[in-house]
């Protein structure tokens, strides 16, 4: 620990958020700058007969109209493979840039409008004409794979993407579960969000065509990872002529990892054109077309012994995809979800079965947690329920299964039943803080004598974990992804001593610019005010794989590390040459290198002059003082936590207050405890929202119901108390900084405790199982209907 | 449309198409872009300004509507560089995430604690229900407030 980890530093990028001079893609303008509209799709699954464009290219302004028979052939991929049980390669159908011959969901791009002004880019995209003969559609993942559904594309049979298995033999784990003392079943929805940053995806594209180079501005979590996709696998440009740029980015959740037909377009039409072109989505089009989340259907049983051990876990999912696989889709509801099924217990049995299917719905992909809480809210739902069920307290049940402590030094990691190997944990010790916080028994208390005077009290508990600082390559390579997933961390020390930090991670809220340059300064022992961090621009930063997955300072400082430890290394061998001294003599700290025993040091800042200016040098040394590493993390991390809700239910009107919400969490070591902690509000209000609130409906033509913020019930300041939070530290003990992620815990941990808390308020009713979100009328419904 | 209106202290003599609102007026014809679009139903905030000392959203006045008004947006807050004490507590209370709702959280934050100089959080979670934030949870934007009613008083 130095003068910064650990401290609740201030953040810098504050200073232009707060004057109101952020960088988002959407404030910039170019010169002969062109705005782009899109017609889009008004049926879930069409025949598009015929684009009648006459009308509209004669419209004020307008410069261009594309459609996807001019564009030709160009589609966006996914990125990781998931093949079928039986060896077949998934079912991946192109995903064309504007629709060709079919419209297969509401809103999906069918024509382009270039003008020169927005206003008339949107009135000639409502003069655009498409003759459609609209399909019968099928949005239901249970009813998609039925046989005799309409299909979505012809070539995928019964909608089936992939079936996918982990796990145990299925034989044993039916044995045990035939065999055990107590089953809890229960049949579940995690239903589809929308993400919903408040920035809708922009972007702005110009081809300079005296250089034959593209620039590329975005709202992306990872621009080396757009261009890559762009300029390899859609468009087939050179990749060292396009510049992605990605500056302030106004959150992302996920939804802004995923190439979008929409980036490549632009990017195409601005050579088509020679003029710049932006288009920034309107809330509507966020709705329609920003990747969602969940959409799992799901049937689980849990099996016990007659002590309350769990003895088997069976989950049978159907996960839908939408109508195009999105660029991380696949690994979602498989390798970042059946992966997680052991939880924090020591299940010894586990089988997990999902099937990937494609509906005439808007492609689905990862949203803050992707997979994993959707897993665990299957368990923890599963826990609370079997608690009841049992009559053993929900907390007592989960101390009777907890895995026990590990810190993968002395005792080794804890091998799962589903591939993974978890790094370190101590679940006990985060779910008896928690009931501290709480103070459970009281609460307990509180809650019988609120019962007695017809109050509906509920307490909700959740323990989780989540696999995160993702991942190493060849790991992931071999469960189908096709790409690295390293992470690349470049260093410059300015001949003055500065230094200028270069991340292939993005920042899009996390604040990176402080908490990056707390363990450099740390490291280097120099002031925090020396060190800049920088990110989001293919041609400052070398390479980069971008920030999801809670992957930034697990995998991205890692990599930071290196490049630091480089420069030390490196520095020292200038500081014996000048000191007279031997390399192995040397002893750096608080920013000099001094002779072991004597007062001879030299500070940092003089090195790094002597490096650009190598006068009295070393020799056969190279000047400069400048590293670029590369770090490919030997695991994933591991983070967990405890989270208990407390409600009250109004028995007349069924709306459900969230009175408390209390969380111990445990993301390894902390650089700026006030980020962690802003991490985990944000995390646990996107919880709350899909336990109580939000939910993306399609009607069964596939029109989609919930498509505006009058509709989409998003969590407002008055729907959440202040959250008391805390957390125990248990270091990754396989990275330097011993860190583990913090962006998806909140998320992960709090929407089953949320709706095991409305469980428990309405246990009275012998209510067992109300779907999400736990509106006021079902909540009604299930105490008023049975 | 010709409209005369100050913003930030400068009058600004514009010509304007009648559809032309408040928000595009200053993003696009002032380059204000501190003022976000967030949604298209008055229902995000993002774009809250205030025109003649009420917090409006400027999504849904029309520039011809302000024509004659004093507007105040994010960037007229500050002085001269200085944060205004409410800018500051954001800062100080890790009142912010990605910074996209921040222009409109601060402008309401503003008109809360003018009609309200100690609001309750109740107060100050209800005065900010027209504002979504998705990143922080509200949690350090609500303190963030309560910070700067003492700042100012």
């Amino acid at each position: 620990m130095g003068e910064f980890i650990g401290k609740p530093i201030k953040r810098r990028e504050d200073n232009r958020f707060l004057k109101g001079k952020g960088r988002y893609t959407d404030d910039i303008k170019l010169p002969g700058m062109t705005f782009a509209a899109f017609v889009r799709s008004p049926y879930a699954h069409a025949r598009i007969n015929k684009i009648q464009t006459g009308p509209a290219a004669k419209s004020d302004g307008v410069l261009a109209i594309y459609t996807g028979e001019d564009v030709g052939n160009y589609g966006v991929p996914c990125g990781w493979q998931v093949n079928f049980k039986n060896g077949d390669t998934m079912k991946e159908p192109p995903h064309p840039l504007l629709a060709v011959g079919k419209a297969r969901h509401v809103g999906e791009n069918v024509a382009v409008v270039i003008a020169e002004s927005l206003q008339q880019a949107r009135d000639a995209a409502e003069l655009v004409e498409v003759d459609y003969d609209e399909l019968p559609a099928v949005t239901n993942p249970k009813k998609a794979v039925e046989e005799g559904a309409p299909l979505v594309h012809d070539d995928a049979p019964r909608n089936m993407v992939f079936d996918w298995e982990i796990g145990n033999p299925k034989n044993e784990v039916d044995d045990a579960m035939k065999n055990a003392d107590h089953m809890t079943r229960l049949t579940f929805r995690n239903q589809r969000l929308a993400p919903n940053a408040i920035e809708t995806r922009t972007y702005l594209a110009n081809y300079d065509i005296n250089d034959d180079k593209w620039t590329l501005y975005t709202s992306t979590q990872n621009p080396h990872l757009i261009r890559l996709l762009m300029c390899a696998f859609v468009l087939g440009i050179p990749e060292h002529k396009v510049r992605v740029i990605s500056q302030d980015v106004g959150g992302g959740f996920g939804s802004k990892i995923y190439h979008y037909t929409e980036e490549a377009l632009l990017t195409w039409a601005t050579k088509e054109l020679g003029r710049p072109v932006k288009w920034t989505a309107d809330r509507s089009e966020a709705f329609m077309t920003d990747a969602h989340g969940r959409d799992y259907d799901t049937t689980a049983e849990m099996g016990f012994d007659s002590k309350g051990k769990i003895v088997a876990l069976r989950v049978h999912s159907e996960a839908n995809l939408g109508a195009y696989l999105s660029t991380f889709s696949t690994a979602c509801p498989t390798y970042l979800h059946g992966t997680l099924a052991q939880g924090c217990y020591t299940t010894p049995l586990i089988h997990i079965d999902v099937t990937g299917v494609f509906t005439n719905t808007n492609p689905v992909d990862a949203y803050r947690g992707a997979g994993r809480p959707e897993m665990t809210y299957i368990l923890e739902h599963l826990m609370d329920t079997a608690a009841l069920e049992m009559k053993i307290d929900p907390a007592e049940l989960r101390f009777r299964n907890f895995i026990p402590a590990f810190d993968g030094v002395e005792q080794p990691g804890y091998q799962t039943q589903v591939a993974l190997q978890y790094d370190s944990g101590d679940y006990k010790a985060t779910l008896e803080r928690a009931l501290e916080m709480a103070g459970y028994k009281d609460l307990r208390a509180q809650q019988k004598a609120s019962r007695e005077n017809g109050q509906l009290l509920g307490i909700g508990l959740s323990t989780y974990i989540e696999g995160c600082g993702i991942a190493p390559s060849a790991v992931v390579g071999s469960l189908g992804a096709r790409a690295g997933l390293y992470e690349v961390g470049h260093v410059r020390v300015q001949p003055t001593g500065k230094v200028t930090v270069f991340t292939g991670t993005h920042s899009h809220g996390q604040g990176h610019e402080t908490s990056f340059a707390q363990f450099v300064a740390d490291r280097l022992g120099i002031p925090i005010d020396d060190v800049d961090i920088v990110h989001g621009d293919t041609n400052e930063v070398a390479f980069g794989m971008g920030t999801y997955g809670s992957r930034s300072l697990a995998v991205g400082g890692s990599a930071i590390v290196k490049s630091v430890d480089k420069i030390i290394e490196k520095g020292a061998r200038i500081a014996a040459h000048k000191l007279e001294a031997a390399v192995e003599d040397l002893n750096y700290s608080d920013g000099k290198w001094t002779v072991k025993g004597t007062d001879k040091s030299i500070s940092f800042g003089d090195v790094s002059l002597t490096a650009y200016v190598p006068h009295d040098y070393p020799a056969g040394e190279e000047p400069g003082l400048d590293f670029s590493s590369f770090y490919d993390p030997v695991n994933f991390t591991f983070p967990f936590g405890a989270h208990i809700a407390v409600v009250e239910v109004d028995k007349e009107t069924g709306k459900v207050d969230l009175k408390r919400f209390i969380a111990c969490d445990d993301v390894g070591n902390v650089i700026n405890p006030m980020i962690v902690d802003g991490q985990i509000h944000g995390g646990v209000a996107q919880g709350v929202g899909q336990a109580l609130l939000e939910g993306v409906e399609y009607d069964e033509n596939g029109q989609m119901i919930t498509g505006s913020y009058m509709d989409y019930a998003m969590p407002r300041a008055d729907d959440l108390p202040f959250f008391e939070t805390d957390r125990k530290v248990t270091p990754c003990p396989h990275n330097p900084l011993g860190v583990k992620g913090a962006g998806e815990a909140g998320a992960i941990g709090s929407t089953p405790a949320v709706s095991n808390a409305v469980m428990d308020a309405l246990s009275p009713f012998g209510v067992k199982d109300i779907q999400m979100p736990l509106t006021p009328e079902k909540v009604w419904r299930a105490m008023n209907e049975g | 449309m010709e409209i005369s209106i100050t913003v930030n202290g400068r009058s600004y003599t514009r010509e304007v198409a009648p559809m032309r609102t408040l928000v595009e007026f200053l993003r696009e014809d002032l380059d204000l872009t501190g003022t976000h679009i967030g949604c298209d139903t008055t229902s995000c905030g993002a774009c809250t300004v205030t025109l003649d000392g009420r917090a409006v959203k400027s999504c849904t006045v029309l520039a011809v509507q302000a024509d004659g008004g004093e507007v105040t947006t994010i960037e007229g807050l500050s002085e001269n560089g200085t944060m205004h004490p409410i800018q500051q507590a954001f800062k100080e209370n890790h009142g912010l995430q990605c910074g996209f709702c921040t222009p409109g959280m601060v402008m309401v934050a503003a008109d809360i604690l003018k009609n309200n100089p100690h609001p309750t959080e109740e107060e100050i979670r209800h005065g900010l229900e027209g504002n979504f934030c998705r990143c922080t949870g509200y949690h350090n934007i609500v303190k963030s407030i309560q910070h700067a009613s003492e700042a100012l008083n």
